[in-house]
């Protein structure tokens, strides 16, 4: 027989087999040197491996080789995307080591510069996440417009744009000049605007919904067992907040509240993100209505010496609970430096946030955790 | 409704010389080659310049300005750049596929540019199956792309590779029946009858296919949401992450040159081609071959990228269905309303595609799940 031919088709099952892939440590979507060791099978991430350490500056063991004074600059180098909360629970450290008084004026531009800081550093995050989803830089470039308005902010009271060094122990080293205040008056009316500008691009963005939502979750529990700290906390549904759990400096004199997310997922950790630099403008807003005068820096000896003891401050930093322990012997250099850093602690879930999403989730929720490398590797 | 009967004109008549045309069909087809080359050239550079000033609009900057007249300069700065950078070639990479595959990749493109007509009878083949034509060379990219990601022998390049065959396979099935509904319509595969029988634009007649036609064709030439073969952020540059100097220049122009074919493959099928008032044709053309890039430029600048499984299911659960709705639609018009007046129509079409595209987006979720491992 001729003309019909019986084809018989076996399908075997192909085989296949998980491949390792380096994503970083020089990766776009890294924000710095950070290396994951993922295994995939196809898309889907069944392993990953966190391999920390490439910027790795032995900031802690240097700093027990400077004075004090020194030491703040380095604090600088932390988390350099958020240089003035960095430099301010150090001198809380400093200042409770050795008792120093702080007057109130400076107490107020403290919580000023930490709060815009807040808002700086949200805007990295909501930007670098947007980026993360492949927006080619839109929203990226829109967060930097406000951004610059901060720097521009911080440079008036510094003269630095990136890593400030304005907070010293019994104050901050300058007032601010004459015309800070109307310029941070004119920020604060306008970035609620903004805020709610993001908020339509960004949160009714079908794509955006669908590419977050319900990704990379962090359980409660989870979060609180790794002692996460800062939005990703509390985008898990936990109500923690340094500023009104352990209010340090003039925080209990401020009216705000703290977002809080309830599936700890992608989305919530952005919307979290999106509202609290809505208390932030909120509290800079008091801040200047309350903002007494007088001088902003108490004389403290030039070669500090503090007493043997030791001391612990932490203050609710952009990205989490930042803290310093340091331990005096009574030297002009600290004995113990030590630094509890956020982005690292928030970076330790990864692997069970990760596993069993495709590979362009792993970036999303990696960006959405926000770390910043300097501090994660110190 | 213009419903003629299918041309059953079985010749192939490749040289649709303008009646004044000097020379021989060899002479002919030789000019024409170089037109359309120095025409998709050309046509690249402002493309290339002309993104990244729009961006740069969209993103609250200016762009490149410094070189030239509004930056005009830039993108021949930027071709110097690339083409004098060292040809590197990884050393595991298989050599013959690797150096192949840029060319595999253009050609298919600029063989698109054959069919398609410019202005009246400016064309270099006015095959009769034009728009057959164009979707079966414009799938040939694809090989190209995927031979450069699997020659690279790096990790990344596969996976882009892979994920272009995937979004490939499925975006030409809605981007086919789209073609089909006008194909029905016009009773022709030819791309000059297509737009000869426009007195209304498609678009307008065919809201719903230019809808499908014009993501599936995003999809097809890998912009945004659907760039995921060279997702910068995932995998870093995706196929082409292994390639410098010439053969990157190659891919870096294949990749504007679709983006050129696809607009003026939608100027022609659903704008009505170089027919307008006023304005010479060849004009009107680059008009509505801009316009389209241009709206490309604003997808590209506003909206994230879609996951891997997300564009699969939006190509298979979204743009197929309604694909198969327009087709059986626009049957059920030209069967049964062969001499209806066109503006009834274009609104009844109007209408429904507002209709089904909102009832389709309410069902259609494009979630996606964690997968226990």
């Amino acid at each position: 027989m001729t003309g019909i031919h019986c084809v018989r088709i076996t399908i075997m099952a192909l085989k296949t087999e998980p491949f390792v892939i380096n994503l970083g440590p020089l990766h776009p979507s890294t924000h710095g040197v950070f290396r994951m060791r993922a295994t995939l099978d196809g898309e889907v991430i069944i392993d990953i491996e966190p391999v920390f350490g490439y910027l790795h500056r032995g900031i802690e063991k240097l700093a027990e080789t400077r004075t004090y004074k020194q030491d703040i600059p380095l604090t600088d180098r932390l988390d350099y995307v958020a240089s003035m909360s960095n430099n301010l629970p150090y001198v809380m450290a400093v200042e409770k080591l050795a008792g120093i008084q702080v007057p109130e004026r400076a107490e107020y531009l403290r919580v000023i510069m930490a709060e815009l800081q807040r808002i700086a550093s949200h805007l990295l995050a909501v930007g670098s996440l947007a980026n993360d989803l492949g927006t080619f830089f839109t929203p990226f470039m829109y967060m930097f417009r406000e951004r610059e308005k901060i720097v521009d902010l911080f440079e008036m009271v510094s003269g630095q744009r990136l890593l400030y060094n304005y907070m010293r122990f019994g104050g901050v080293s300058h007032d601010i000049p004459d015309e800070f205040l109307p310029a941070l008056e004119k920020f604060a009316n306008r970035m609620p605007g903004f805020i709610d500008e993001y908020d339509q691009l960004l949160a009714e963005n079908e794509i955006l919904l669908a590419r977050t939502k319900g990704v990379g979750i962090l359980p409660k529990k989870l979060a609180i067992n790794i002692s996460a700290s800062g939005p990703v906390l509390r985008a898990s549904g936990v109500k923690w907040d340094i500023r009104k759990a352990d209010p340090h400096s003039v925080y209990d004199r401020f009216e705000f509240d703290i977002p809080t997310g309830s599936a700890g997922d992608c989305y919530d950790r952005y919307r979290v993100r999106i509202e609290e630099m809505r208390q932030c403008v909120r509290i800079i807003k008091q801040a200047m209505e309350q903002l007494p005068q007088g001088k902003v820096l108490n004389k403290v000896p030039l070669r500090l010496r503090p007493p043997v003891g030791e001391a612990y401050a932490h203050i609710e930093a952009p990205k989490g609970e930042l803290g310093f322990y340091l331990v005096s012997d009574n030297s002009e250099e600290p004995y113990r430096f030590h630094i509890r850093a956020p982005s690292l602690i928030n970076l330790t879930a990864i692997r069970e946030m990760i596993i069993g999403w495709k590979l362009a989730d792993a970036i999303v929720t990696f960006g959405s955790i926000d770390i910043c490398l300097g501090e994660v590797d110190r | 409704m213009i419903a003629t009967t299918p041309s059953l004109n079985s010749e192939i008549s490749l040289a649709a010389l303008p009646p004044d045309w000097p020379g021989s069909f060899w002479l002919h087809w030789l000019v024409f080659a170089v037109i359309i080359i120095v025409f998709v050239l050309a046509t690249v550079i402002v493309f290339i310049w002309l993104e990244r000033r729009l961006i740069g609009r969209f993103q609250v900057r200016l762009g490149p300005n410094r070189a030239g007249p509004f930056g005009l300069l830039q993108p021949i700065a930027d071709v110097i750049k690339i083409l004098t950078k060292e040809d590197l070639v990884p050393g595991k990479a298989d050599k013959l596929v690797f150096w192949l595959a840029p060319v595999v990749a253009f050609t298919p493109v600029l063989m698109i540019f054959a069919v398609v007509p410019f202005q009246g009878g400016a064309l270099l083949a006015d095959l009769n199956i034009g728009i057959l034509y164009i979707v079966a060379i414009s799938s040939v990219v694809s090989i190209g792309v995927f031979m450069a990601g699997w020659s690279s022998n790096n990790k990344y390049s596969l996976i882009g590779a892979m994920r272009d065959v995937a979004q490939l396979v499925s975006y030409e099935i809605p981007l086919v029946l789209s073609i089909a509904a006008i194909v029905m319509i016009t009773g022709s595969l030819s791309l000059t009858e297509i737009v000869e029988a426009q007195n209304v634009p498609y678009i307008v007649l065919q809201p719903l296919g230019f809808f499908i036609f014009f993501v599936a064709a995003l999809a097809e030439i890998n912009r945004t949401p659907f760039d995921l073969v060279e997702a910068d952020s995932e995998i870093v540059a995706g196929f082409n992450i292994e390639y410098s100097g010439t053969k990157f220049a190659t891919l870096f122009l294949t990749e504007y040159a679709e983006a050129v074919a696809i607009s003026a493959i939608i100027a022609t099928i659903f704008l009505g081609g170089w027919r307008g008032p006023l304005l010479p044709p060849l004009l009107w053309f680059l008009i509505k071959l801009f316009a389209v890039f241009f709206l490309i430029v604003w997808i590209r600048s506003t909206i994230p990228r879609l996951r891997i499984d997300q564009v699969m299911s939006f190509a298979w659960k979204f743009l197929l269905p309604l694909a198969l709705i327009n087709l059986l639609i626009t049957s059920i018009q030209i069967v049964f309303w062969p001499e209806a007046s066109v503006w009834p129509v274009v609104l009844l079409n109007l209408a429904m595609v507002a209709t089904l595209v909102l009832f389709w987006s309410k069902f259609f979720k494009l979630g996606g799940r964690r997968i226990e491992v």
